[in-house]
């Protein structure tokens, strides 16, 4: 399993994560490397087994509907990279 | 009393510490300063710590001595413990080792550090790891590399890297990791500590940064197995907050912790004495497998998990995949880096996952957004699933014959600085025993085992699902046989 040049990017720009020129060639290249050894997996029959997404299962955790303290806007906003007034700001999602 | 005199001498575990707290021998105050300055002494030659916490540990000490004038001291009361930096501290700094959190303040605590603080502990500062507990040897960490206080040219295991070593070093008396797929146990045995990655679900997971949700357990690293069971009586137990926390009901871990083994049964699974293994690891195990024969267990060396060989590709397949979704949320906005140079909202994400990220984490996301890609989803994601299925069946049927199963943690003693850092793969091998463990949810503790050229070996006690006593029992009668733990490197 070799990894194009493109399917790189397009992973990249699905995870929105800039890559730098080389960077991208070389972790195409690991990528591929960890790809091939996965192929393992492929010969083993799995035709009637169920997927697991938790090793121990619990089912439908409620919890009764109460209010509880929160955290405070200002608790909330202080690590915020920009602000405006109560807000985060940020940038244009729209093209104008 | 001299207390800085004794640190150097020796390490101090929770239950002496507590001994000469309540016998008034010393207070936390103290107790606390001498950890302090033994930190300022010998941490630049480990580099075990992001953040030394010197205001608050005082003023937790103080409040400490307090409680125990009131005659109210608790096992933690008093005692200076180290949080992995992933764990979320109400206004403490909280890095996770990267630059994308390098200035992150948690809003609030972790249900654990809370249990810790209501317990009357001093939090002393907070531990390195690799950036975003992806990684092996502290060597992914985004600000330094820790170094194994018993070769300072070594690593000293990972994630946890930096919990473990200061435990060795004698920096702090306990300290608390995550493990994923062997954060904290593969650490712990190239330390030469104690450390516990408990069942999923027994230990809450609220407030800790979040790697891979399924698989993430927080647990002790000690100096010995005594002290891992007084944190678990901490930590331990359910959590509304997290709803992968379970309800089962808590013992008094204390109460396991006993010599005799007679009528255990334990298994060795032959596929973990695996190709690559260096004999002396292998050989110091099967000495330390008689040794626990001789404590009345009885052992079958000839039991196998034949789907063990799958665990590594399951596991890098199911860990990034969920990482790819958690780290998600790290866009610049909210909290955390962020890129500021440009209008465009696109471009802004990019370059603050681009700068906010080092390499392996990045590895790890574009690994896991692939697994998860039209096209791939069901030949990646969906059948590593199914395998982490037919792994976990395995685990259920052969606890049907045995107690506990007994393993290396790594196949090979601490490797040097820069060793592993070239080929992903050869550093993925270095948890190759520690894996399936977290695929199958079931509770393992590494505990000192041996030496190899004076450096260090691990044992893996592995155990049904909350089924802590009995390895604790296994691993308590084991220490005691021993003295391995008691060894402490000369720095």
């Amino acid at each position: 399993m070799k990894l194009s040049r493109e399917e790189v990017l397009h992973i990249a720009l699905l995870a929105r994560v800039g890559l730098a020129e080389t960077e991208g060639e070389k972790l195409g290249e690991q990528l591929s490397n960890i790809l091939e050894n996965f192929e393992v997996l492929q010969p083993v029959d799995t035709s009637d087994v169920p997927p697991t997404t938790q090793s121990i299962i619990r089912h439908n955790v409620m919890s009764d509907d109460e209010v509880t303290p929160s955290l405070s806007q200002d608790e909330v906003l202080a690590n915020a990279p920009q602000k405006e007034e109560n807000f985060f700001r940020v940038r244009h999602v729209l093209e104008q | 009393m001299e207390v800085s005199s004794i640190l150097n001498q020796k390490r101090l575990t929770i239950h002496e510490a507590h001994d000469l707290l309540k016998t008034r021998q010393l207070s936390s105050v103290e107790l606390t300063k001498a950890y302090l300055e033994r930190i300022r002494e010998i941490d630049p030659g480990v580099h075990a710590f992001v953040t030394v916490t010197d205001e608050l540990a005082l003023k937790q000490a103080q409040k400490a001595d307090e409680i125990i004038a009131r005659g109210d001291i608790g096992p933690l009361t008093g005692i200076p413990g180290l949080i992995k930096d992933n764990i979320c501290t109400r206004g403490v700094l909280t890095t996770c080792s990267s630059k994308m959190l390098a200035n992150f303040v948690p809003p609030y605590a972790a249900t654990v550090v809370e249990r810790l603080e209501a317990g009357g502990a001093v939090v002393i500062g907070k531990a390195n790891m690799d950036e975003f507990a992806m990684g092996s040897s502290t060597e992914n960490s985004a600000l330094f590399t820790t170094r194994n206080p018993w070769d300072l040219s070594r690593v000293p295991g990972g994630s946890s890297g930096g919990s473990a070593a200061a435990v060795v070093a004698g920096e702090v008396v306990y300290a608390l990791g995550s493990d994923t797929g062997g954060s904290i146990r593969q650490p712990a045995g190239f330390c030469s500590v104690t450390g516990l990655k408990p069942t999923y679900g027994r230990v809450s997971r609220y407030g800790l940064v979040a790697f891979a949700s399924s698989l993430d357990q927080i647990g002790p690293l000690t100096q010995d197995v005594t002290d891992c069971a007084l944190v678990m009586n901490a930590i331990a137990g359910h959590d509304p907050r997290d709803s992968t926390s379970a309800p089962n009901p808590i013992p008094d871990y204390t109460h396991s912790l006993k010599t005799d083994l007679t009528g255990l049964r334990l298994g060795i699974p032959r596929e973990y004495f695996v190709e690559g293994m260096q004999t002396q690891v292998a050989d110091a195990i099967r000495a330390a497998i008689s040794q626990l024969e001789e404590l009345g267990a009885t052992v079958d060396w000839a039991v196998s998990l034949p789907h063990t060989r799958y665990a590594l590709a399951v596991y890098y397949i199911i860990a990034p995949s969920e990482a790819s979704a958690n780290l998600a949320r790290y866009d610049g906005v909210k909290y955390g880096f962020s890129y500021q140079d440009t209008d465009n909202m696109w471009e802004a994400m990019e370059k603050t996952r681009q700068y906010g990220f080092g390499p392996e984490v990045k590895r790890r996301i574009m690994l896991g957004t692939y697994a998860l890609s039209a096209g791939y989803y069901d030949a990646y994601y969906l059948k590593a699933q199914k395998v982490r299925t037919i792994i976990r069946q395995e685990f259920d049927e052969i606890f049907k014959q045995f107690d506990a199963l007994i393993t290396p943690t790594s196949p090979t003693v601490p490797f040097k600085v820069g060793e592993k850092m070239a080929d992903p793969l050869q550093m993925y091998l270095s948890d190759v025993c520690t894996l399936p463990i977290n695929i199958a949810g079931v509770p393992a503790i590494s505990i000192p085992a041996g030496f190899v050229e004076g450096l260090p070996i691990g044992m893996q006690i592995i155990g049904r699902p909350f089924g802590e006593e009995t390895i604790l029992q296994i691993a308590y009668a084991y220490e005691q046989a021993t003295e391995w733990h008691k060894r402490r490197p000369s720095i």
